[in-house]
């Protein structure tokens, strides 16, 4: 048989022995892989790990599984911001250690990683377990197409790892501007493998994204209406609606690209009557609400944790909820800032730059009504609070960088210096992963039962705090001095020891990270000591806090009535946290199934066998992945019975664990 | 440090984008630096534990809400007139007002270099794009490759530079000196090291610059040009004697949307 027809555009030259940072970075990855898969064999984890964990259709523990698939790719994304960091404070005036091809993919990485792989599952992952709780639910709208959505998420970043081994990454930015990105420029399968990553990805957040907006609109707890959600919940549906009109210009960017790159059109390319700024619109009309899709939820943490910490109702919450909608309509308003330098004509861009500034109102009122919620509290300073003062401090120094970039003839000269680098890190790293983070610590105790090391959890704060100013403060000065992004090199002896001062910040973070992985592994070793299932670690105010740590599968034995706002904290006001029925119904929940973790396999299958032009995989791929949908569609016993003398039990448990709390107390 | 930077303007232009920067940042520092004093009152004032006024069920106040609503939008609302002028008057595409016509360079970006044509010379740079002091510069420019972008911090902003079209940028430089310029997007292998000297010279620097190029006999022709453009990285200068006429709209038209069309006149000119 003919090997094109066989492997496609695969050969053995597609291992990574171009270099050997590359083939040292591939034989991590697969010995990394070889080792959690023994691990596994040997504690023979294998059954309870396919029946409790892959094939469960939870929102708890798809949310779970989100948030270990962010931290992981977080880690793999760091290591590219580490080489990034070690690469410029050592290449002035030489090539450094990377050649600019590895470079380039590096960054490329770092960026579709941090984005697409990091930042989006954890913050789906962050509103998988706690929106449902919050809501008074049992469970999403479809827990099926939870799972897919997850699995969908996780072959894509299969993916980009896979590219790591097996052939190469774009080295096109995470933007994957063309006409840089066509086969003319870029006829290698790094493109290929950014193209179909997005692809997939962003078909399973669409899919989460319906289902978060269903299951907000239709499945509340009785009585709950819309301005008695948690603002938490209403910054999750606001996520959710700008992905769902938001991911189709990335999705319809990308498949046009794949469509050039593979059948040779031209949408973007030099010649044929191709257009690189239709791309560029195309792109950012996704980009843009993309930033807010990342930073929305974790507006929505800081808005829990604040008030929680403050020991206070929320300030001006109606105020926020408009806030966060205006902010979420405006936010498909300025697509064009990014890219003001395109030529167009100063009332367009005039139009551009005045939009966005509007963005910035409803931003200031949320800062300044999370300074009122504290101002009268009781502040405690717990880790998730750490977290979200130093994410205002912080934030608001982005934000005026930001409107600085608004103004066009200021991006005229910012635009593509490390100045915007420095300024959209200053937005994300505070904005979302600071907020990820302070919603990791906040919410693990529920989740798990016990809470997260205090100790170990401040030494991470600080390293990454301090990191964060140290590696990013000299960006901008940087860009203030001319020097751009995405140089693998530079010949100016003045800008180097800013780079230095960059790398130790990236240092710094990595003793963050560092501190973190041990905070994980001494919090699970004094578990035994910490774990509490009655439920309130915090004193929190939202329905999520009125069940056992961790929740029952069924979240709820009986739903909770809701009139008011912060519904819990009401109720514990009036002295009846917790309602205790006479008998208990039995309750229907959905089966496990295999469907989606088959669907991302499918998935992941159809995408590498797209990139190396493996067809007949790919068709076999597609084929398998319309027949799964037929065979379930055809399947009727999807969930199944939880007997009421088993709530019965568990309930008690939990109560007699809500006693010994309060005996203790007294 | 910022020696030829924004801080360190070297024309008009860059002037006036200072100032712009400072006028902005101070706006902002009305609504932004309360944001700072009031975190650090209310974090020492009311931490658990000191007996501070403490009203758990405080979430509401009209006046305080219409306060902060009120004062960004002022803010904004300036930043607005501040952006509509000056965003006109710093238009890239604005010929800078001046007694002296202003000098016309062509640019093109190519794998991993700059030419610079000088229309009315007929003279032609790679690398190296020299012009007379006090004296408004037009820089044409489209791409042989992918997209680029053409910035000289000194001087003033950047503008992009694409295959097929045409953009533009006005400069001028007041003060004599060699600053750097460089192309800022990224555009592969060679992008780092795809810089080039902008020179501001005295008139009779100019015009030895011109004879200097006319004595190098090279002469930029199509095959030249084929040369020129295959991909080379920190590529050295060039000076050209002679260059073919209109092949920067040549080149324009290479990668011309619609090859049937006359390239200058459609598809090529943005706005005007």
């Amino acid at each position: 048989m003919n090997p094109d027809l066989l492997f496609g555009k695969l050969t053995l030259d597609a291992l990574p022995f171009y270099s050997p940072i590359a083939a040292g970075g591939a034989a991590t990855i697969v010995l990394g892989g070889v080792a959690v898969v023994g691990l596994i064999t040997w504690l023979k984890a294998w059954t309870y790990l396919w029946t409790e964990w892959f094939t469960s259709t939870d929102h708890k523990k798809l949310g779970i599984m989100y948030v270990i698939l962010a931290l992981v790719m977080l880690l793999r994304g760091f290591v590219d911001a580490l080489m990034m960091r070690a690469q410029q404070a050592i290449a002035m005036g030489n090539e450094g250690y990377l050649t600019p091809d590895h470079f380039q993919q590096v960054f490329s990485s770092h960026g579709t990683i941090m984005i697409f792989f990091m930042g989006m599952p954890f913050l789906f992952g962050i509103m998988n377990y706690v929106v449902p709780l919050q809501l008074g639910a049992r469970d999403v709208a479809f827990p099926l197409l939870n799972a897919i959505g997850l699995w969908l998420t996780a072959a894509g970043a299969a993916l980009v790892m896979a590219s790591l081994v097996i052939g190469v990454f774009s080295t096109g930015g995470w933007t994957g501007y063309p006409p840089y990105t066509e086969l003319s420029y870029s006829p290698t399968v790094g493109v290929d493998y950014w193209i179909m990553a997005l692809l997939i990805a962003g078909t399973g957040t669409t899919l989460s994204a319906i289902n978060f907006i269903v299951t907000i609109y239709k499945m509340r707890a009785p009585g709950m209406g819309l301005m008695q959600m948690p603002l938490f919940c209403w910054t999750a549906l606001c996520a959710s609606l700008l992905a769902v009109f938001a991911l189709p210009g990335l999705t319809v960017a990308g498949g046009l690209l794949a469509l050039d790159r593979y059948l040779g059109m031209h949408f973007f390319t030099n010649d044929g009557g191709g257009n690189v700024m239709n791309y560029a619109n195309l792109f950012w009309i996704f980009g843009h609400p993309e930033v807010y899709i990342l930073i929305l939820p974790a507006f929505g943490v800081f808005s829990t944790v604040i008030p929680t910490f403050s020991q206070k109702r929320l300030f001006g919450y109606n105020v926020l909820v408009y806030a966060t909608m205006c902010i979420a309509v405006l936010s498909f308003t300025v697509w064009l800032h990014h890219f003001f330098t395109m030529g167009a004509d100063a009332n367009v861009n005039a139009f551009f730059g005045i939009m966005t500034a509007v963005i910035a109102v409803p931003t200031g009122v949320k800062v300044y009504d999370w300074i009122l919620t504290m101002y009268r509290g009781r502040l405690r300073f717990d880790t998730p609070m750490l977290w979200s003062i130093a994410f205002i401090l912080t934030f608001v120094i982005g934000g005026m960088t930001g409107v600085i970039l608004s103004i066009p003839p200021l991006d005229y000269v910012f635009h593509n210096t490390l100045f915007l680098i420095a300024h959209f890190h200053n937005m994300l790293i505070p904005g979302m992963l600071f907020g990820l983070f302070a919603g990791y610590a906040y919410w693990f105790p529920k989740a798990f039962g016990f809470p997260l090391d205090e100790t170990w959890g401040r030494r991470a704060f600080w390293f990454w705090v301090v990191g964060f100013y140290l590696a990013f403060m000299p960006l901008y000065v940087l860009g203030f001095m001319g020097a751009v992004r995405r140089m693998t090199y530079y010949d100016q002896p003045e800008w180097q020891v800013y780079f230095i001062i960059a790398a130790i910040g990236a240092l710094s973070v990595l003793l963050g990270i560092v501190s973190q992985i041990i905070q994980l592994v001494v919090s699970i070793r004094n578990r035994a000591q910490t774990a509490n299932l009655a439920g309130d670690h915090w004193g929190g105010q939202t329905l999520e806090w009125s069940t056992s740590s961790p929740p029952p599968e069924y979240n709820f034995a009986v739903l909770p009535t809701v009139c008011t706002l912060d519904a819990f904290q009401v109720a514990k006001d009036m002295g009846t946290p917790h309602l205790w029925p006479e008998r208990y119904e039995p309750l229907e929940v959905p089966r496990n199934t295999m469907v989606g973790l088959v669907f991302g396999a499918l998935a992941f299958l159809l995408g590498f066998a797209t990139v190396w032009h493996i067809w007949w995989l790919a068709g076999l791929a597609i084929i398998g992945i319309v027949g799964i949908t037929i065979a379930r569609s055809f399947a009727t016993e999807t969930t199944r019975i939880i007997p009421a003398s088993e709530i019965a039990l568990t309930e008690l448990r939990w109560k007699q664990a809500i006693l010994a709390q309060q005996g203790d107390a007294q | 440090m910022f020696k030829d930077s924004l801080f360190d303007p070297a024309g008009p232009v860059s002037a006036a984008t200072r100032d712009l920067f400072f006028d902005s940042v101070g706006l902002m520092l009305i609504v932004v630096a309360p944001v700072f004093l009031l975190v650090g009152f209310v974090l020492w004032r009311y931490r658990a534990g000191t007996g501070a006024a403490y009203k758990p069920h405080w979430a509401g106040s009209r006046a305080v809400e219409i306060g902060i609503w009120f004062m960004p939008v002022v803010i904004v609302v300036a930043l607005w007139f501040i952006v509509w002028n000056r965003t006109h008057a710093l238009d890239p595409y604005k010929p800078i007002a001046s007694g002296l016509p202003p000098l016309v360079v062509q640019a093109v970006a190519l794998d991993w270099q700059w030419l610079f044509i000088y229309p009315d010379e007929n003279v032609a740079a790679v690398n190296r794009l020299v012009f007379p002091v006090g004296r408004p510069l037009t820089i044409e420019l489209t791409s042989d490759t992918v997209m680029n972008s053409l910035s000289i911090p000194a001087l003033g902003g950047q503008i992009y530079a694409m295959a097929g079209m045409e953009t533009q940028l006005n400069l001028l430089a007041d003060r004599p000196g060699v600053y750097d310029g460089r192309n800022t997007m990224f555009s592969g292998d060679g992008f780092s090291a795809q810089t080039f000297a902008a020179e501001a010279v005295d008139v009779s620097g100019f015009q030895s610059f011109l004879a200097q190029a006319r004595a190098s006999g090279d002469a930029l022709d199509a095959a030249g040009f084929e040369t020129l453009s295959t991909p080379t990285i920190a590529g050295p200068v060039r000076l050209y004697s002679t260059v073919e006429p209109k092949l920067f709209h040549t080149i324009m038209a290479a990668h011309g949307s619609m090859p049937e069309m006359a390239p200058a006149a459609n598809h090529a000119e943005h706005a005007p």
